[in-house]
């Protein structure tokens, strides 16, 4: 087994599962066989059934890992394209940006408050509509747990990606715009990639909410659970 | 290839100096990305020249947060024993950041802004 637990091997392992599991999704289209769920899922039963400890997993995984902030850093080259539709509708887009981020982090926060959630939790889900790298880094820096929020994140994402269009038209949101930029806001690259089906313009604005609302939570997830008595 | 790392690279650190000297409790990388489109902005940085690199790096962090996420099987324990708040609160959560965003935007465009609005 010792073979398995070097980090050639282990790295080989992680690139063929996620290769695997986008091959599935392709195959089927299911929204719900999203590679990453079913990467981490495939890994930890193999981790499992192998006895490799996950602090040996975590020495090859952090050369993936790594990656993940200087993909944020990346985003600015989407934000910066998308800078003139941004200064087109300015205040639509920061207001309605500005409202969903507090709403979503008062909301889940609140709510997992009064249902008896420990600290750590409350702080793990607060950024769960934002993009997983910049979520894990807002987790970590507050004092969640990254790998918490991690999976949270995806699971938001599909949760997003498949009920999203149902519950925004049961609220009456019809404009096609609107519902690009809540998906982006609430479910990310996930809901923004169901958008996208619908129309390039569609993904492109969907993305500004990505980007606007994960700057925004990087921003206001600190004090607005200092306000609510969290940290 | 050297030059695009180099761009990104420098803008991370730039981000994570600037987060740790001002003690803004905002992640390094973020003010990374600002920065990043601030230097596109004002052509300091050709966009041909990270063009490459960021296409690749947005398009996989899917794949870079596979091992974060791995980590979720020590923490087992503590989700089963609060599954109920975890995934009630995000549930409702989601909804309301949906309808929220949703519904002011929409308002917002109506009101005030309708006429620039392309559809």
């Amino acid at each position: 087994m010792e073979f398995l637990e070097s980090d050639v091997s282990l790295i080989a392992i992680t690139f063929l599962t996620f290769l695997g599991a986008r091959k599935l999704q392709t195959l089927t289209g299911l929204v719900i066989l999203n590679p990453v769920l079913i990467t981490i899922a495939v890994l930890i039963l193999f981790l499992k059934l192998t006895g490799i400890s996950y602090e040996t997993y975590s020495q090859s995984g952090h050369m993936v890992e790594f990656w993940l902030r200087p993909a944020i850093v990346a985003l600015g080259v989407p934000l910066y394209t998308q800078l003139r539709t941004i200064r087109q509708q300015l205040m639509p887009i920061l207001i309605s940006e500005f409202a969903g981020c507090v709403a979503g982090i008062v909301s889940v926060v609140a709510i997992a408050k009064a249902l008896g959630a420990s600290k750590e939790i409350i702080i793990s889900l607060a950024p769960k509509s934002v993009t997983a790298p910049i979520a894990i880094d807002i987790s970590s820096q507050l004092g969640g747990i990254p790998s918490l929020t991690a999976a949270i994140v995806v699971c938001v994402g599909l949760t997003g990606a498949i009920l999203g269009l149902k519950v925004l038209s049961y609220g009456h949101v019809v404009n096609p715009f609107a519902k690009s930029i809540s998906m982006g806001t609430a479910a990310h690259v996930i809901g923004t990639s169901r958008m996208a089906e619908f129309g390039e313009q569609y993904g492109a604005f969907a993305t500004l909410g990505i980007i606007i609302n994960g700057i925004l939570t990087a921003i206001l997830a600190g004090p607005i659970m200092q306000m609510m008595g969290i940290c | 290839m050297v030059k695009q790392c180099s761009i990104i690279f420098a803008c991370l650190a730039a981000g994570e100096f600037i987060a740790w000297i001002f003690k803004i409790p905002i992640p390094g990388s973020i003010i990374g990305m600002l920065l990043l489109t601030t230097l596109l902005q004002n052509k300091v940085v050709n966009i041909e020249s990270v063009k490459g690199i960021s296409q690749f790096l947005v398009s996989n962090m899917g794949f870079f947060f596979v091992p974060p996420g791995v980590a979720i099987m020590l923490y087992f324990d503590i989700i089963s024993a609060q599954w109920f708040p975890i995934v009630t609160a995000t549930l409702l959560s989601i909804a309301i950041v949906l309808i929220v965003t949703g519904w002011v935007h929409q308002f917002v465009n109506s009101r005030k802004f309708k006429f620039r609005f392309k559809h």
